[in-house]
């Protein structure tokens, strides 16, 4: 059987007709005419009402829950509490993914989840979680990472010891680990340097914001199998969490996707859900629960907030020659930050042999931390590329040829280990420079700034299927989820495959019963891997249709191509045979023989790296403080754009997600540990009015592993945009701001110290 | 509690339901109508998910109660297109131009901008943005956004 593992290269050749066009994608039409079912829009008949009770507290011990009153309210069909979930070993994946769905022992941050219910109405289940009495015996709460680091501090979970600490003390701690990671010698490389800067930066959480609050309904059959129907970026994994948690056969679940109103790794994990699917079993009758936007944002989500401290060093000529690191990453109440990934990608682009890093993770009472583009790398990209222009500036050379000086290219091998193949920094750093935007002045008043960033991107666990109906028209079967547009760049490849019209392909979402394992969708890994399982797939199914054809003109498969979606014989010698379509060989042979499909299961590898630059420019309000950003221009390498508008699509929205992170977006407490600001209105994402256009460059060097060369484009494009605002707020009024978000108040301090404002006043 | 009874037009159909006095409309149209269409981001106006018209009025569905739509006219995404195929030049230039990614704030957007266009055939991308500033869109950094408006505009004076 072909399989595209045995030739899965990048033909730079193929002429394509199909890939790298811009058709209308197919989930459109259904969501400009509000047909489209998100997690919020299944209705069942039967169907239940589910509202959850959350902690007022920071930090409690749970002594007692009564529920009586709750479940003697007419409508009430169910009320579930701690009791109701396996009791799963502290400290262990499951044992803290249980206790941060339904809390157990203790409450770990306000909005913390301590019972359910279900009932026939919303306003009888708001009614009823009103009446469940709960007994707390608070304790003292530790927001700040820092402060929960230090000898002291309130005490999450009495069972943690850092990981990486050699000889740690026998005491408990909030620090889960101690991550360290070296190469070269840094002393030696400060040594040559003529130019070092340190710095510290400090980052605040910010929330994924996706505009749909997560929506769910499941079903407890008779037979106790459970069907959840959600807005999920990873439908199998959803599904082993909850066999884990729930202690069930995976095969006595089945997840579902629903269109998914945005993500960006705030839906790879799940919250509501396994609530419904307990209380669906104890109802026996389908529950439904949406989360409110304050339940968003108190208890799902966000990213991790940081302090780091970050020193480099370089030449004269320009030669970075070390760089050191110390990261402090808060993960919420319970580990899963994915803290890894700074160390692993904060320097990496520039082809550096000294490198020295530290990185923590740090519990605290706040909501456990979920991943957002690119996890817990921008925030850190805010300091490192400031301290590249700065250096830049300092020894008197443009900072795009600085970068350019030292650009990774391929043979680097990287602070993680990994050797790069051929990759696009140095084309996405020329192309930068060429663009009208770098080569325009800065308008008077103005700022400008420039920043560079890098994303792995991810291949990993995924499967696929492609059958080929009687008519020649064509089925996808994914199990990855479709977070902007993936399914239509995914049949584009398919459809280039099998030279049939895009109309003939038709891509649908499997549930979990129907299909093997994926991965979450995340890290930029959808387009290309489940693009490499659907090749591999359509290549299968070719195989098939040239044995068909051979047989029916009785000549050996050798003997038979396929090309432009037909059957042909190889050469004239092969006899004078008219070519059989894809419709002509279906309609033939699958009575005789039997459907033709291809299907592919694989760990996908060979995601080619990803590199972007960012070029910005903003105008500071010096009497109020707040920011315009007046032009913004994204040039990002995408390996090969499948579907460009989409690309493009994903530049802009990336870079617009960090506008909002880098001048506005944080999370704010009280002193009694209760968020602040769990609203659209007091969280400020970045609306119309707010931002210009945003330009891009899309620039393709092809990844070698991939049939049509991508790379993944999802993550990069918010990689630079907090250093490259800050880059541009400290060229536009002379001192570049450390600490995010770059608020106006943080923005009047720095400019002087608040007089400015005093005079407005 | 006593249910109040609303009789309303929904994009033309008349409507009879009953409704708890402080349920929202768009919780009504939403889960007691089934016209899920309409989408729910936030609950407090900040979002524009659930723009709809009440009577030729653009509104947060959320912050209406539903008995107010009680001999009024309700305009929502459902009944946008025109006819059977014939989707609103906004549609279109939506899909054609890529102006949606996962398409949850787009029968928001779709509604609020059909309402700027009806009032003002040609506006800047500035009367645009701050028209649509009531809407979030978290995925496409409103670029694609604003070129299908534009474009739908610019269609629509054509025509």
């Amino acid at each position: 059987m072909a399989s595209i593992l045995e030739n899965s290269g990048f033909n730079p050749d193929k002429e394509l007709k199909v890939v790298g066009t811009n058709p209308v994608k197919q989930d459109g039409p259904d969501k400009v005419t509000g047909r489209a079912k998100f997690g919020a829009d299944l209705i069942l008949p039967g169907m239940l009402f589910g509202k959850i009770l959350r902690s007022p507290h920071p930090h409690a011990i749970l002594k007692s829950i009564d529920i009586s009153k709750a479940e003697a309210l007419p409508g009430v069909k169910a009320v579930v509490t701690r009791d109701d979930f396996p009791e799963l070993p502290l400290g262990t994946p499951g044992g803290d993914l249980s206790r941060n769905i339904m809390a157990r022992e203790k409450v770990f941050y306000d909005g913390h989840p301590v019972a359910a219910v279900a009932a026939t109405s919303e306003p009888v289940a708001k009614r009823a979680i009103r009446l469940i009495e709960v007994e707390y015996e608070t304790l003292p709460h530790v927001i700040d990472p820092v402060e929960a680091m230090q000898p002291g501090a309130p005490i999450l979970h009495d069972h943690l010891r850092t990981k990486g600490v050699e000889g740690a003390e026998d005491a408990p701690t909030n620090i889960v680990e101690r991550l360290d990671l070296a190469m070269g010698d840094v002393e030696a490389g400060f040594a040559q340097a003529d130019v070092v800067i340190e710095r510290e930066y400090d980052s605040k959480p910010m929330h994924q914001g996706y505009i749909e609050p997560q929506g769910c309904v499941a079903n407890c059959n008779e037979d106790d199998q459970i069907e959840l129907w959600c807005c999920t970026q990873g439908t199998h994994v959803f599904r082993d969490r909850l066999a884990d948690i729930l202690r069930l056969d995976s095969s006595r679940i089945k997840v579902m996707q629903s269109e998914m109103g945005g993500g960006f790794g705030g839906k790879t994990g799940f919250y509501g859900e396994p609530l419904a699917a307990v209380l669906s079993k104890k109802a026996r009758r389908p529950v439904k629960i949406v989360l409110t936007r304050n339940e968003v944002f108190r208890c799902t989500g966000p990213v991790s907030g940081t302090r780091s401290r970050i020193k480099m060093g370089c030449t004269e000529d320009g030669k970075i020659v070390a760089a050191e690191a110390e990261l402090i990453f808060q993960t919420g109440a319970f580990t899963g930050s994915m803290f890894f990934n700074a160390p692993h990608a904060m320097f990496t682009r520039y082809a550096l042999e000294n490198i020295k890093t530290t990185a923590w993770e740090v519990v605290s009472n706040r909501p456990k931390v979920n991943a957002f583009r690119a996890p817990c790398v921008p925030q850190i990209v805010f300091g490192v590329e400031g301290i590249v222009t700065e250096l830049a500036n300092k020894i008197g050379m443009d900072e795009i040829d600085f970068r350019l000086k030292n650009a990774a290219t391929e043979g680097y091998t990287t602070l993680y280990g990994a050797t790069f193949g051929p990759i696009g920094f140095v084309e996405t750093l020329e192309a930068a420079k060429k663009t009208d935007h770098y080569n325009s002045p800065v308008k008077p008043g103005e700022g400008r700034g420039v920043s560079s960033g890098f994303w792995f991107n991810r291949g990993g666990d995924t499967t696929g299927s492609l059958t080929i109906t009687p008519d020649g028209s064509v089925n996808l079967m994914l199990g990855t989820s479709d977070v902007a547009g993936s399914r239509v760049s995914i049949s584009m490849m398919a459809a280039e495959e099998l030279g049939v019209p895009l109309e003939k392909v038709r891509a649908n979402f499997a549930d979990t019963s129907a299909i093997g394992n994926n991965r979450v969708t995340a890290g930029s890994r959808t387009t290309f891997s489940s693009g490499m399982v659907i090749v591999d797939s359509a290549r299968q199914a070719i195989d098939k249709m040239v044995a068909r054809a051979a047989e029916i003109w009785g000549v050996s498969p050798e003997e038979v191509t396929f090309e432009d979606g037909h059957c042909r014989p190889a050469s004239a010698n092969v006899g004078d045979f008219e070519p059989l379509s894809i419709k002509d060989i279906a309609s033939r042979t699958s009575v005789s023989h039997g459907a033709i499909a291809g299907h592919s299961e694989m760990n996908v590898t060979g995601e080619g790296p990803g590199f972007g630059v960012h070029i910005v420019d903003l105008k500071v309000d010096r009497g109020t403080g707040r920011v315009d950003v007046t032009r913004y221009t994204v040039i990002e390498d995408a390996g090969k754009a499948i579907h460009p508008l989409q690309v493009e699509g994903q530049y802009q929205g990336g870079a617009v997600q960090g506008v909002g992170w880098a001048l506005n977006e944080e999370y704010i407490y009280r002193e009694d540990g209760t968020l602040d600001n769990p609203s659209f209105l007091d969280y400020r994402m970045p609306v119309a009015s707010d931002v210009p256009m945003i330009d891009t460059v899309i620039v393709e060097v092809p990844n070698p592993n991939h049939p049509y060369g991508l790379r993944g484009v999802g993550e990069v494009p918010v990689v630079p945009t907090l250093a490259a605002i800050g880059n541009a707020i400290g060229d536009a009024i002379g001192i570049r701001p450390q600490s995010l978000p770059m608020s106006p108040p943080k923005l009047l301090e720095l400019m002087d110290g608040g007089e400015t404002r005093a005079a407005a006043e | 509690m006593a249910k109040a009874h609303v009789t309303t037009t929904i994009n033309g159909d008349e409507y009879e339901f009953l409704c708890e006095p402080g349920q929202t409309l768009v919780d009504a149209i939403r889960n007691g109508l089934g016209l899920t269409g309409t989408k729910e981001g936030c609950s407090t106006g900040d979002c524009g998910a659930c723009s709809v018209m009440l009577d030729g009025e653009l509104v947060c569905s959320c912050l209406v109660l539903a008995v107010e739509a009680d001999g009024k006219a309700v305009e929502t995404i459902e009944g946008m297109a025109e006819g059977e195929d014939e989707l609103h030049p906004l549609q279109r230039n939506f899909l054609e131009l890529n102006g949606l990614q996962c398409g949850i704030c787009t029968p928001g957007i779709l509604i609020a901008a059909r309402a700027l266009l009806e009032r003002n055939p040609d506006p800047t991308e500035t009367e645009i943005r701050f028209w649509l500033a009531g809407n979030l869109c978290r995925c496409t950094g409103y670029d694609k956004v604003i070129r299908s408006v534009q474009a739908a505009a610019e269609e629509m004076r054509e025509a």
